[in-house]
């Protein structure tokens, strides 16, 4: 063969090919001696191909790419390194890379699980909480009394909801 | 509660009056959870770990749930005790070994626990003998919107719960059945039967979760997929393929007795011949006798209540546990003399096969 197919791992020459198909889709994982010993790809009890193809599925374009996630500083060449994510905003950061990764992973792309309810309409309450606070000052920056009595009654209603909500 | 008296207080899996269940010893469901806007364990700074850890610590330890249990940080926990930990399934091989600013949660019953800052801020779990993943999942629902209810979890509409790792996305939920399937094993089967679960998008692992090794023809079957279906969707299509293992370790073992049950009630008589005789066992070896003998109990040659006492002994003859009832740190080979030393005594008084019952096919 002219052109050997390299371990999607570590670039060395692939010996140990493996195919498995998920959910109707085929997943084709080529792999070094070496990484295939230390994925466990060899003992027949299972491992997880999942995780083996997470990391093969970054191209070293986009793990090089000067992309970063501006909360935590994570860059897609630590995720290449490490298989983790930094912080939940990494999910937003990496959205152009992740969104191909995902593709295949999962039954599907969009979540129709549980929803933490009570947490969202707590963050909800704060948010509308601050936007009311701006909208009073400049209310009474403008010298429009009205409104800033309106804005005044409201803070006041949802400050009584958020305390019913006891937040760390 | 302290750690000494958690692991000499009766737990759900030692002592568990369901050990009825023939096929499913445990059920076990794990959520993972993160907290919003902190960076995840694995990339967190110290200061910024032992924040999470004080924060989870304190919510996890005022739910009803955790009423009376223990609350404690790694660093807080001798090798022994963590070893114990692992080999009941309250904490993972991974939390174990980890460093500074992780701890665990345990319920009084060791149903539920709690690690904190293992891959992710949270891995909220309940444990359940036999079959439940219905109860599993209501206890465990129950004890994450408790928690919800004091701590902000990273969550996006499109991608549900946020998690370190993108193989846990969505739901973050991980449920699993340990299952024992000896005859599946003993026939050969159980390469095929791995493939056809792989298939259907579940994984199946050894008895202490990924890369362990399947004494006892032990098994744990769990889902592989966490976004794009709801909780109750993916227990759905669990259930279905446990249901389907068991019809096919059921057909399995009629096969077995049906086609040369003088070799299967030979397995069955030598391993209650060694239990009660013998010198030296390794943990593989005591495993894999407890099996037969539990198979045994299944096929109605031992009385039906002695497969708690297989089940819990699964769990005293690892090693942890046996250094502990013997009061010492042993080398492996010392540790085979006093396995055998503690099967001999537990063997003693059990009561004989009787094959009759088997060959008429009774069962």
């Amino acid at each position: 063969m002219a052109n050997p197919l390299k371990c999607d791992l570590c670039s060395k020459p692939a010996t140990v090919h493996l195919t498995q198909i998920l959910d109707n889709k085929v997943h084709k994982v080529d792999l070094c001696e070496e990484c295939a010993q230390e994925k466990g790809v060899t003992d027949p009890s299972g491992f997880s191909l999942a995780d083996l193809l997470l990391k093969a599925s970054l191209n070293p374009d986009q793990a090089s790419s000067g992309v970063r996630c501006e909360q935590c500083g994570f860059t897609p060449a630590d995720f290449k390194k490490q298989g983790r994510f930094g912080c939940p905003a990494c999910y937003s950061a990496f959205k152009g890379i992740l969104d191909p990764m995902l593709d295949g992973m999962h039954k599907g792309t969009v979540h129709s699980g549980k929803v933490p309810q009570k947490a969202l309409e707590r963050r909800s309450l704060y948010e509308k909480l601050t936007k009311l606070e701006v909208d009073l000052s400049e209310a009474i920056k403008a010298e429009r009394y009205e409104d800033a009595a309106r804005c005044r009654d409201e803070i006041n209603q949802v400050r009584q909801a958020v305390e019913q909500k006891p937040s760390r | 509660m302290t750690i000494a008296s958690l692991i000499d207080s009766p737990s759900e899996l030692t002592d568990s009056s369901s050990s009825k269940s023939a096929i499913v010893l445990m059920t076990r469901i794990r959520l993972a959870r993160n907290l919003a806007g902190h960076p995840f364990p694995g990339w967190a700074k110290p200061a910024q770990r032992e924040r999470v850890l004080e924060a989870c610590r304190e919510a996890v330890g005022a739910t009803a749930f955790m009423k009376k249990g223990l609350g404690v940080g790694l660093d807080e926990l001798g090798e022994l005790e963590k070893r114990i930990l692992v080999e009941r399934h309250l904490i993972s091989r991974e939390l174990s070994g980890s460093k500074q600013g992780s701890g665990v949660v345990i319920s009084k019953d060791q149903a539920f626990s709690v690690m904190i800052n293992e891959e992710d801020h949270l891995r909220v779990q309940v444990l359940r003998a036999g079959f439940q993943l219905k109860k599993a999942w209501a206890a465990i629902n129950e004890m994450d919107s408790l928690l919800e209810e004091s701590l902000d979890f990273a969550f996006s509409a499109d991608l549900g719960y946020l998690t370190a790792c993108p193989t846990n996305l969505g739901t973050g939920m991980r449920a699993s059945a340990m299952m024992h399937l000896p005859a599946l094993v003993i026939a050969n089967q159980m390469e095929k039967v791995v493939r056809a679960v792989n298939q259907l998008g579940m994984v199946v692992r050894g008895l202490f979760g990924e890369g362990s090794d399947a004494s006892g023809s032990i098994f744990q079957i769990s889902n592989q997929t966490t976004l794009g279906e709801s909780e109750e969707q993916i227990l759905k299509r669990l259930s279905g393929v446990l249901q389907s293992i068991i019809e096919h370790e059921l057909n399995a073992r009629a096969r077995l007795l049906e086609a040369d049950p003088g070799k299967l009630f030979d397995k069955i008589g030598r391993a209650y011949g060694i239990l009660q005789n013998g010198h030296v066992l390794s943990s593989n070896e005591a495993m894999n006798l407890l099996s037969l003998i539990r198979l045994g109990v299944d096929l109605g040659m031992f009385p039906d209540g002695k497969r708690s006492v297989t089940d819990r002994l699964f769990i005293e003859a690892q090693p942890g546990h046996l250094q502990r009832a013997q009061k010492g740190e042993f080398e492996a080979g010392q540790r085979d003399i006093l396995r055998a030393e503690r099967l001999r005594s537990e063997f003693a008084n059990f009561a004989r096969p009787d094959f009759t019952l088997s060959a008429n096919g009774n069962n």
